[in-house]
């Protein structure tokens, strides 16, 4: 169920580390990427791949938070609802997204597209209340600010 | 060396020794969950914390090296705070269920907060809940309780060799549990619950049917297999409850495998036989013993007035004690028959006919760990001798290097350095290739009588690998026979070509036994004239047979022989501890007692003998085998037979049984490589035979919970090479027929199984369904 590529890639992790359970990390990484979430077929592949027991991985999976052991949206929109986000309403940031989406933090919206989360501290302190999705942040959100990024995503393919 | 102080007592330790581990050795009392002499360090329970001066806190005794001048105490004020606060941690999620738990009253944590704990919880939130899981027959779960030490996690890890359990999810989410609630399937498993400190783990066969303050502990001995595992049986108004490990460093260590733990089960099974039996027609008829013995002698007298003793042929379990052993082989002697054998998985008894064998382990079992290097030939060690299997395990973490000769490519819980699978025909011939090798870099010639042998196996590289690594140290290495060559009909050109090996090069030699196996044979449990071997007495029909705790089908690989031999008997005596197909065809049988109820002395594959307490009084009117047979041979007017007990036949064997060293002599006459060992035809497949695990022996065969194990199936599964099962429309439990080249066939399920090599087809014994097919070494194939 694995890519040629991602096997590949796997097992170029596998030589950076004096053991193999060393490079579940990274192996499960680029697996997320390919394949969204980590289901139990990528664990067993991973497994196999690195010559690991399944639950060895699946320790791993579990661990981190930004592995996804369930399928989620093709968008992760990460609020900030720590100390300092909190002061600059993050909550209103959160009702928003939940009323606008019609989800609950930690859902999937039904076209499969967003999924909501609420997160700690990214240190970007600065610019509260603020998300993060995918790999880019979004400060000093407003309620119009937030509808434009949500229908921008959405919008795209 | 290191001078240190624990409690204002001074020490001298090695550099490096783990405080806990100075301070156990010493006696000082360090309290613990997570640490485990036997495992890594894991540190993560915190209980262990002590008090170091200059230190700037507490540290965790089980994590922090001994340094020269160290003062540490267990006991000040900021020690015992610490072990306070620890506990106060663990005990906010643990439910406090003792009263509904079974590790109650044997419980570290339940001891632990008895005297580490608070009397009254600060915590009223809420405490958490976790789903208990599903992991098979043997162990029960209720994960609540769980501590996280991470102990169960460790010991499949390191000791045990596959990891089942792990750690999933962090901080308040993390749960000990299995892949997706996948089953544990590791033949030693059982020792995670006397590992884990909580009631998290706990044994199902026992759950809720004791307290573990009302059990009684009864010395045992494990008669599974050759290692003769140390035993605490554990009984509650003459019932075993259950079985736990007796510590013992030179054979078990602290772990026992499964089927030592559960195979009790049978003892209590309803097909327990109670009483004397008496054939009459074609039902059962209960009897007394003064009447069993009456026709038990009048049957055995008539016989061999018309046949003379030679009439007469007596088969015995190797699961029998030395005393049972030895009084049935004096019965028979006194009456002048030398038909006795306990060997029924073997069919090669030409080396016997040579020589006396009598070989064992050359080297004591707790060397195994530390041996340098390993050949094993025909065997599935893991599961044949689970002990064992640890210990290889523990030798190549250490860096040793095993190989393996074998027929199916089994899964073993250690890496191999290199593995030939072939063909059973093809085993000793690898051999020879491997002693060609070491002939060539000793320098000496390869015996004559090998070279066809050789010429067979023809020239691999791992025979020179196998052959320069057994040289390069061979005071520390080791080749192992098992139980695939025990029943391989070449089994004296396997001895002869790895004895060769031993004589030339000095390595050191293990013949692997079926249980007792070298007690009996050393107390007279085989036949002074190799003629009278059991293949021999098996199947050449004798007119009476004496059965001694054999399930004759199952526990015989010519069992299908034996059945027939036993129909054209005229009188077969049977003393069994259960009911089972073989009194289908006895005329009386005699109910005898398993070990649980029999006091006696088991001796292990390294030549130890050790005592087997009876751990409970006999069911019904069963007696001990010994009993029985005193009595036996009394009524018969033997003499000789008058033993108050069982010191009294104990001293008796030691003064006529005289110690003989182990021998493992290569200068064995033996026979050519069979004709068409090829394929003669295409059609043809090789069989590989073993018998698995949970059906070795009578009580195993009859333990509930082994049964389900996913190391057993209750009908047998036949193997074929995955390649080759593309060949056929193998569905799930696509049934076939396989017919040996007389003609005797079976139908059973076949599915792909990768240990397979290809032309051979891997069929269990050990099942009345599949003893049909006998010994026969080739088989036809034909979809149904
Ligand atoms: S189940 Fe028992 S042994 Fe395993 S981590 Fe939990 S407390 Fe420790
Ligand atoms: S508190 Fe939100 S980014 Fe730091
Ligand atoms: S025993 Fe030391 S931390 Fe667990």
């Amino acid at each position: 169920m694995l890519s040629d590529e991602l096997i590949s890639k796997i097992n170029k992790e596998k030589t950076k580390y004096p053991i193999a359970r060393a490079a579940v990390k990274s192996a499960l990484r680029y697996a997320q990427e390919e394949h969204g979430w980590i289901s139990e077929e990528v664990v067993r592949d991973v497994a196999e791949v690195l010559n690991l027991e399944t639950i060895q991985v699946f320790e791993i999976a579990t661990f981190y938070d930004l592995f996804y052991t369930e399928p989620v949206g093709k968008y992760q929109l990460r609020v900030c609802t720590n100390v300092s986000c909190m002061l600059r309403d993050s909550d209103s940031v959160v009702s928003h997204i939940q009323k606008k989406l019609d989800i609950k933090t930690g859902e999937t919206t039904a076209d499969g597209k967003f999924t909501l989360f609420e997160v700690e501290c990214l240190g970007a302190c600065g610019g509260a209340p603020m998300m993060m999705v995918g790999n880019e942040f979004y400060e000093n959100l407003e309620p119009d600010t937030i509808d434009s990024i949500i229908e921008k995503l959405g919008a795209s393919e | 060396m290191a001078t240190i102080e624990i409690d204002g007592k001074s020490l001298e330790v090695e550099n490096g020794t783990m405080i806990i581990k100075a301070a156990d050795e010493a006696g000082i009392y360090i309290p613990r969950f997570c640490y485990h002499e036997k495992l890594s360090i894991a540190a993560n329970c915190r209980m262990c914390m002590v008090d170091i001066e200059k230190a700037p806190k507490p540290m965790p005794a089980c994590a922090t090296p001994v340094a020269d001048g160290m003062k540490i105490s267990t006991l000040s004020e900021r020690a015992v705070e610490a072990q306070k606060g620890t506990m106060e941690f663990l005990l906010i999620n643990h439910p406090l269920d003792c009263p509904i738990c079974d590790q109650g009253g044997e419980c570290p944590l339940q001891d632990q907060a008895l005297g580490y704990g608070k009397d009254v919880s600060r915590f009223t939130e809420k405490k958490r809940v976790v789903e208990d899981k599903d992991i098979g027959p043997l162990i029960a779960t209720a994960m609540t309780r769980c501590i996280h030490c991470t102990r169960c996690v460790r010991f499949g890890q390191e000791v045990a060799g596959i990891m089942e359990m792990g750690g999933t999810g962090r901080g308040e989410h993390m749960e000990i549990t299995t892949f997706l609630g996948g089953s544990i399937d590791s033949e030693v498993s059982g020792n995670m619950i006397d590992l884990c400190p909580v009631g998290a783990l706990t044994s199902k066969p026992y759950r809720y049917s004791a307290r573990s303050w009302e059990l009684q502990n009864h010395d045992a001995v494990s008669p599974h297999d050759c290692v003769g595992a140390n035993l605490h049986i554990q009984t509650l108004r003459n019932e075993v409850k259950r079985i736990v490990p007796r510590d013992n460093s030179a054979v078990n260590e602290c772990w026992i495998s499964d089927r030592d733990r559960f195979g009790y089960e049978a003892v209590n099974s309803p097909e327990r036989l109670t009483q004397p039996m008496l054939k009459s027609g074609d039902h059962w008829e209960v009897t007394d013993w003064k009447t069993a013995f009456s026709k038990v002698v009048q049957g055995l007298q008539t016989e061999i007035n018309s046949a003379g003793p030679e009439g007469v042929a007596a088969l015995i379990s190797p699961l029998a004690t030395n005393e049972e052993g030895y009084l049935f082989q004096k019965l028979l002697r006194s009456m002048d028959c030398d038909n006795i054998d306990h060997r029924l998985r073997q069919v090669d008894f030409l080396a016997d006919s040579q020589q006396n064998l009598y070989s064992g382990a050359e080297l004591p079992l707790e060397k195994l760990s530390t041996i340098s290097s390993v050949l094993l030939v025909g065997s599935n060690i893991r599961k044949e001798q689970p002990l064992l299997g640890l210990k290889l395990r523990a030798a190549s973490l250490g860096g040793s290097k095993i190989y393996a000769i074998n027929s199916l490519d089994y899964h073993f819980n250690f890496k191999l350095d290199g593995a030939l699978i072939v063909e059973p025909s093809t085993v000793p011939a690898a051999l020879a290739g491997v002693a060609l090798d070491v002939s060539r870099i000793v320098g000496t010639d390869l015996p004559e009588q090998f070279s066809a042998w050789a010429q067979l196996g023809g020239n691999r590289d791992v025979y020179s690998d196998i052959a320069e690594v057994l040289v390069a140290d061979s005071a520390e290495s080791l080749i192992i026979l098992g139980d695939s060559c025990r029943q391989h009909p070449h089994y004296s050109v396997i001895l002869a070509i790895s004895n060769w090996i031993r004589e030339v090069c000095g390595v050191k030699r293990i013949d692997l036994h079926e249980a007792n196996g070298v007690g009996l044979t050393q107390n007279g449990c085989v036949p002074k004239n190799s003629e009278n071997n059991a293949l021999n007495l098996v199947s050449n029909p004798r007119s009476a047979y004496l059965l001694y705790g054999l399930d004759c089908v199952e526990d015989s690989i010519y069992g299908n022989v034996l059945e027939d031999s036993l129909k054209k008997a005229n009188f077969v005596v049977s003393f069994s501890a259960f009911k089972s197909e073989s009194m289908n065809h006895a005329d009386v049988v005699l109910p005898i007692t398993p070990y649980t109820e029999c006091s006696g002395h088991f001796t292990n594959v390294e030549g130890m003998t050790q005592r087997s307490n009876a751990a409970a009084l006999p069911r019904g009117e069963a007696r001990p085998g010994w009993k029985v047979l005193r009595v036996l041979a009394n009524q018969l007017s033997l003499s000789g037979f008058d033993f108050v007990d069982l010191n009294d036949v104990n001293s008796e064997m030691e003064n006529t049984i005289s110690e003989k060293p182990f021998e493992y002599p290569h200068d064995i006459e033996i026979t050519l490589p069979d004709k068409h060992n090829g394929q003669d035809s295409n059609k043809l497949f090789h069989r590989i035979m073993d018998v698995p695990i949970y059906r070795v022996d009578p009580l195993v065969r009859r333990a509930t919970a082994l049964q389900k194990t996913a190391d057993n199936s209750i009908r047998p599964i036949a193997g074929l090479n995955v390649e080759q099962a593309r060949e056929f429309t193998l569905r799930d439990g696509t049934l076939m027929n396989v017919v040996t080249p007389e003609g005797n066939g079976i139908s059973i399920q076949v599915q792909a199984d990768n240990r397979v090599p290809v032309n051979c087809i891997y069929i269990p014994a050990g099942y009345i369904e599949t003893a049909p097919l006998g010994v026969a070494t080739h088989l036809t194939l034909e979809e149904v």
